[in-house]
């Protein structure tokens, strides 16, 4: 497919005429990409026009202020750490989990109809809507590990940091699955086929030799399905995360904390945008979006980063 | 895997220890993978579970009545059925037509410098968490766009979520495509110029059937998604806590996707127990969730099917 690079002629080599239609097409091909694009800039432009007047009258005030019923004063610091420590539940199930699924199917599994049916039903999950996973969430970790005999609150806490943790784990798996399985796929099959010849079992071949050579892939794929992860917010609605009190109380040890109340930038953003005062449905949602953005623009940064350096070592 | 005795006595099965632990390896792999078929059963086990209950406990004649209020009692499935639709329809109308012609631009008038500097901008519009276009349809779609079509149209109207689920699955429709697109090998393209046909030409007529089956996957994939998307519609087509059936654009109303959220996030939150009317809006979530999930699992196969054709052929 490399090989052949001649410019194809772009006129036809008949009579020289104006081609009017073709060139109305190639207009309207230019409009669709341009408007893509254009809403973009509108989207990301008005959002900074409406947002940046809380950074520039109260600076880094917002980002360390708890949630306040009044405009000046509410912040999203204890949104922020509910979004990161979500994103810890995400890095600490989702990915060992699915990588794990990755490299069995790639690598371990033979070719049978138990194993097709898994990866079928991968790839089913991975189109299922948002939604849905919050209603498991809520029939599972909210209500079914959420509550117990002795009313305290079961293994879960009921409407926790751990249900909706557990929640967003389980909505990314199906797509860090998927990456990873790729990313291993494309590892040389002579490689392990070296490795082998050496005398090396299979998970020594996995270890030693696919693992490092899919990781860039591997990482790519988990960094963007955690971003992915920051900016969901069906699942959490529905698994209860709620504008409160979250984490005002320091003594609270971390099992208290992850089984207590909490909330997150999208919740913050979605019940900000809801409220009748004009400073929270404008300048705080806005500022509010700007900081989820620039947290999950980072991640797909830092994907993209860390992708170029395996690359250039290799 | 298995030892298989040489001839002359020399063993080569190797140390016992050594595959012993390979063994164990290989099932912690596998109980990895079978883990998300534990989560296909859970998510189909808990959402028939509670929409059985909901179907025998609820008066069969209210789920055909003149709207969706689940709170007193009147689940009018028709009211969201219709809902779900229009913004459905609205939004493939749109990212239909955009999402093609900025694929086909893409793949086959870009240049190779533009291709690689518009193609990741693209991507970064699909990693934009929907509760950012959601607040965009809310805050600028709704007052700026409908409302000078239509005066008369309330802040949220089905219309502005429809838009906002269009920009939302634009880069699914156009990735999806360009994929399809430049998979065509340059032959075809090279015996149509041959013959003299004109660049639109052979991209319309020679190009674009021959990517026919990833076409219509990705339009299929993306209906499947905005019939999914749940955040936009819930803050941009007004409706919170129900909805009149409606067939009119530019009125206010509910999807199934939001219909849950609306549920889920009232100032009663509901909970599995207790009876009554609460009982039955926590169980009618599972009933939507059930019947959203039977849907987007057919669009979804058919979706995969095609894209599997595209791969078959060439």
């Amino acid at each position: 497919m490399t090989a052949v690079t001649t410019p194809l002629p772009s006129t036809s080599l008949g009579r020289r005429h104006l081609d009017y239609w073709g060139l109305a097409f190639q207009a309207a091909l230019v409009f669709c990409l341009v408007a893509c694009f254009g809403l973009l800039l509108i989207l990301v432009g008005g959002l900074i026009g409406d947002g940046w007047v809380v950074f520039d009258e109260r600076g880094a005030d917002f980002l360390r202020s708890n949630l306040s019923t009044r405009p000046a004063q509410a912040g999203v610091a204890q949104a922020i750490k509910g979004s990161l420590m979500l994103a810890g539940f995400v890095v600490v199930i989702a990915f060992p989990l699915g990588v794990a699924t990755a490299v069995y199917l790639e690598e371990y599994a033979p070719d049978t109809r138990v194993t097709r049916f898994i990866a079928l039903n991968i790839r089913n999950l991975a189109g299922v809507p948002s939604v849905v996973y919050g209603l498991l969430g809520l029939a599972v970790f909210v209500e079914l590990l959420g509550t117990d005999m002795n009313e305290n609150g079961g293994i879960t806490g009921g409407r926790s940091l751990l249900a909706g943790g557990m929640t967003l784990a389980i909505l990314v798996l199906p797509i860090v699955i998927i990456t990873a399985a790729e990313s291993i796929r494309a590892v040389p099959q002579s490689l392990r086929e070296g490795g082998y010849g050496l005398g090396a079992t299979r998970s020594e071949v996995v270890r030693t030799l696919v693992m490092p050579n899919a990781a860039p892939g591997i990482l790519t794929g988990t960094v963007l399905s955690l971003s992915r992860a920051l900016g969901e917010t069906a699942p959490l609605i529905l698994t209860g995360a709620v504008l409160s009190t979250f984490f005002t109380t320091p003594n609270y040890s971390f099992g208290d904390q992850i089984r207590g109340d909490y909330t997150a930038l999208p919740v913050v953003i979605y019940t900000w945008a809801r409220q009748a005062k004009l400073e929270f449905k404008g300048e705080l949602a806005s500022a509010a979006i700007l900081v989820l953005l620039a947290i999950t623009l980072l991640c797909n940064a830092a994907a993209v980063l860390l992708r170029n350096r395996y690359d250039k070592d290799r | 895997m298995t030892a298989v005795p040489i001839p002359g006595g020399i063993d080569l099965s190797g140390n016992k220890r050594r595959r012993r632990r390979e063994a164990w390896i290989r099932r912690v792999f596998f109980a990895a993978a079978l883990s998300s078929v534990v989560i296909s059963g859970a998510i189909v086990l808990s959402l028939i579970g509670e929409a059985f209950s909901f179907l025998s406990d609820v008066d069969l004649s209210t789920l055909w009545s003149s709207g969706w209020y689940p709170r007193r009692g009147s689940f009018d499935v028709k009211t969201l059925f219709v809902g779900s639709l229009i913004v459905t329809g609205i939004a493939m109308a749109i990212a239909t037509p955009l999402g093609l012609g900025a694929a086909i631009y893409l793949s086959e008038y870009a240049k190779p410098g533009a291709r690689k500097v518009l193609k990741p901008i693209l991507e970064i519009l699909a990693g934009i968490p929907s509760i950012v276009i959601a607040f965009f349809a809310l805050r600028v779609i709704g007052p700026d766009f409908v409302q000078s079509i239509n005066p008369e149209a309330p802040v949220t109207t089905l219309l502005a979520a429809g838009i906002g689920v269009g920009i939302l699955v634009i880069p699914l429709v156009a990735s999806i495509t360009e994929d399809a697109l430049r998979a065509v090998p340059r032959s075809l393209r090279e015996a149509s110029y041959g013959m003299g046909a004109k660049k639109a030409t052979t991209s319309l007529r020679v190009v674009f059937p021959a990517a026919i089956s990833g076409v219509v996957a990705s339009i299929i994939l993306a209906a499947s998604r905005a019939l999914g998307e749940t955040m936009v519609v819930a803050l941009a087509a007004g409706g919170s806590g129900g909805s009149q059936f409606t067939t009119d654009p530019f009125s206010e109303g509910q999807t199934i996707t939001a219909a849950m959220i609306a549920v889920a996030q009232g100032t009663d939150q509901v909970a599995g127990g207790g009876g009554g009317q609460a009982e039955l809006a926590y169980q009618s979530l599972f009933f939507l969730g059930l019947l959203l999930f039977l849907f987007t699992m057919g669009l979804n196969f058919i979706g995969d099917r095609f894209v599997r054709r595209v791969r078959e052929a060439y």
